[in-house]
């Protein structure tokens, strides 16, 4: 039991920090603490491949003249750098939208916006 | 290890990456052609080839059989393999196919709906989602297909976010937090997998999952896969992204999107579940919803009826079709749930044939923007005379998506109702009819609109569309005719694929070992939980 709690404490952390984004993002109804909701989410990520990629005493993946014999998994790191990327993209063009939402609407919260759509949708 | 013989072959044997790399680079150089009419045509160009070159490799699998090709000389499992079988020759003729005409089809309305200095941009954009649409095709990798899934989806935000009304804006970060998660979750699935098995590759998922396939990771790998992939696909009730990006974004990307994005999504799942977890039947032991009816039947027949329920109601055509549009998804979803070849047969037809239909009636749509304005029912008295050509190919599409023989919406449905029959699944098969039958109300309030009623007196001249416009319009509503009455290339090439993808067995693989964990699949199991689990 505490083997569980204790042992795998990166996957509660994971978890932890999943569950906060996601909440973050469906719960939230301003737009710029969704996109921060989906930042915590899409962090959780990384760190869930980045300490699956461990392992127990290995030494970071560079070929060492010395002779390390035993290497953490580069794989999972590389992915992590390209899916920051794609996160660091995702972000940029979540806020772009939320400075021209909010230019065009003058609020950045959810019910306002959609009264303001509803109003609209009556006038049209 | 290319022989080295004529030219001709050494390029088939590189067609695979320049499918999806010829798009990824000219997209850019759009940029830096300023006069409008100039970026269309060099886009036009590049879709061209893109074209030309997905002919050419279903030429190449139809003879060869399926192959692959190894990206930068790297052999799979560690390199990224581009693998063209069967199936993806028909995903890749539709995209580029609806990509050409599409385009062909934008440039009028892209210059009458976006600013002229955004124009250069709108075609980047345009390039590199069908860059990703093609790369998600084309690759035997989990984790390339989701790069390539964000290519296309940061694009189509970026793309739908272009449109004049400023709920263009709000639909687009809608799409934008909803695909976000989507794609997360399926990260966190291949991750999973990825965790259990120590490979990236497809087939070589294929070949070591079985081994591990009764843990838990992977039921939980499972899971988020479906619901991330449903997200994509926009299935009920994972859907609400849909109506308002369609609606709210230029017509041209209404159309290129409601004819390629959420079918490629559809493509993903079937890949996904039939063949890297094919081999372990994760899709045939997803739970019971409803009495024996599984998760996904359920699901599909609620989007089929709700859809088209829905669709009733909306004045605003763009948003009553893209309610259509989650009901047609709800068909191929039923067809590929019942797991059987004509079924799969089905489904698989059912999306080429509705990215014709959905890609006529959007384009109509779009050519009545550009003319009469905001597509709305009350705007549109007697529509069917001022604009004759627009609104004939507009009711070819309309008596396909209700089914009519003759059109290709009779010959989906018609499978669909035989592999529902077959199967005995009545649910199903009334289903089907049921829905289309409320097809045949929205359909009628539109008709009834644009033909029984005369134009009232003081109505703005109307003038029929640009002949450009027309051409790919009227090309693609005789396809809905002619693969209607002709079926032999597309439910020969659904036929084909469905029996593929049903029968998958990955080959035996390379005799050696995986570098990092020689144990294979049971060593990396192993491993992960030591490194947190086995302290001791």
């Amino acid at each position: 039991m505490l083997e569980t709690v204790l042992g795998l404490y990166n996957y509660w952390i994971v978890i932890l920090l999943m569950m906060a984004g996601f909440y973050t993002v469906i719960a939230r109804g301003n737009l710029a603490k969704k996109i921060i909701g989906l930042n915590i989410f899409q962090t959780s990520v990384f760190l869930l491949y980045i300490s699956m990629g461990y392992v127990e005493g290995g030494t970071a993946p560079i070929v060492d003249p010395d002779g390390a014999d035993l290497y953490t998994n580069p794989l999972p790191s590389v992915l992590i750098l390209t899916a920051i990327v794609v996160g660091v993209a995702t972000t940029a063009l979540g806020l772009a939208l939320v400075v021209r939402i909010r230019e065009s609407y003058g609020t950045l919260e959810e019910d306002e916006i959609l009264e303001i759509e509803d109003r609209r949708d009556g006038e049209a | 290890m290319i022989p080295s013989l004529n030219a001709s072959t050494v390029l088939v044997q590189n067609l695979p990456a320049l499918q999806v790399v010829l798009p990824l680079f000219a997209a850019p150089l759009c940029l830096f052609m300023r006069p409008p009419r100039l970026a269309w045509l060099f886009a036009l160009a590049v879709a061209g080839a893109t074209f030309a070159i997905a002919v050419v490799l279903t030429g190449t699998v139809q003879q060869v059989g399926a192959f692959s090709y190894e990206m930068g000389g790297w052999a799979a499992p560690w390199g990224i393999e581009y693998v063209i079988d069967p199936l993806d020759t028909l995903m890749l003729c539709l995209v580029t196919g609806i990509a050409l005409l599409v385009l062909i089809y934008a440039g009028p309305s892209v210059e009458a709906e976006i600013p002229r200095r955004l124009i250069p941009q709108f075609y980047v954009l345009y390039l590199l989602c069908l860059t990703g649409l093609l790369g998600m095709v084309a690759t035997g990798d989990v984790f390339n297909l989701f790069v390539f899934l964000e290519i296309s989806s940061l694009s189509s935000y970026a793309l739908v976010a272009m449109g004049r009304d400023p709920r263009a804006l709000t639909a687009a970060y809608r799409y934008l937090i909803l695909g976000s998660l989507g794609a997360t979750f399926y990260v966190i699935g291949i991750g999973l997998l990825y965790m259990m098995t120590g490979t990236l590759n497809m087939e070589d998922l294929a070949r070591r999952l079985p081994e591990v396939a009764d843990t838990r990771t992977i039921s939980v790998a499972i899971a988020f896969l479906a619901v991330g992939l449903s997200l994509k696909l926009a299935l009920f009730p994972l859907h609400k992204w849909l109506p308002g990006a369609y609606t709210h974004a230029p017509s041209v990307v209404t159309a290129f999107l409601a004819a390629t994005a959420t079918k490629v999504a559809v493509y993903v799942l079937v890949r996904i579940f039939f063949t890297v977890l094919g081999p372990i039947e994760a899709f045939q032991t997803l739970p019971v919803a409803v009495h024996e009816t599984q998760v996904v039947s359920f699901l599909a027949i609620v989007a089929m009826l709700s859809g088209s329920a829905v669709a009733i109601f909306q004045p605003n055509l763009k948003r009553l079709f893209a309610y259509s549009s989650i009901a047609q998804i709800g068909y191929m979803m039923l067809g590929i749930s019942m797991v059987s070849v004509t079924g799969m047969t089905a489904g698989l037809v059912h999306m080429v044939n509705h990215a014709m239909m959905k890609g006529v009636v959007f384009m109509a749509l779009g050519a009545i923007v550009l003319r009469v304005g905001r597509p709305r029912i009350e705007r549109l008295d007697g529509i069917g005379y001022r604009m004759p050509v627009t609104f004939a190919a507009f009711l070819i599409a309309a008596l396909s998506l209700i089914g009519v023989p003759g059109t290709v919406g009779f010959i989906s449905k018609l499978y669909l109702i035989k592999a529902a029959l077959a199967d005995q699944h009545w649910i199903m098969a009334a289903a089907v009819v049921v829905s289309s039958c409320l097809a045949i109300i929205y359909i009628w309030r539109i008709l009834e609109v644009a033909y029984m009623r005369s134009p009232p007196a003081d109505a703005p001249k109307v003038r029929e569309a640009p002949l450009v416009m027309l051409v790919p319009l009227c090309a693609l509503a005789l396809a809905n005719v002619y693969f209607g009455l002709d079926t032999r290339y597309t439910v020969g090439l659904a036929d084909s694929a469905a029996e593929f993808i049903l029968n998958y067995q990955p080959d035996a693989g390379p005799a050696f070992e995986h570098p990092l964990f020689d144990g294979g699949a049971h060593g990396q199991a192993g491993e992960t939980s030591g490194q947190g689990g086995g302290h001791e």
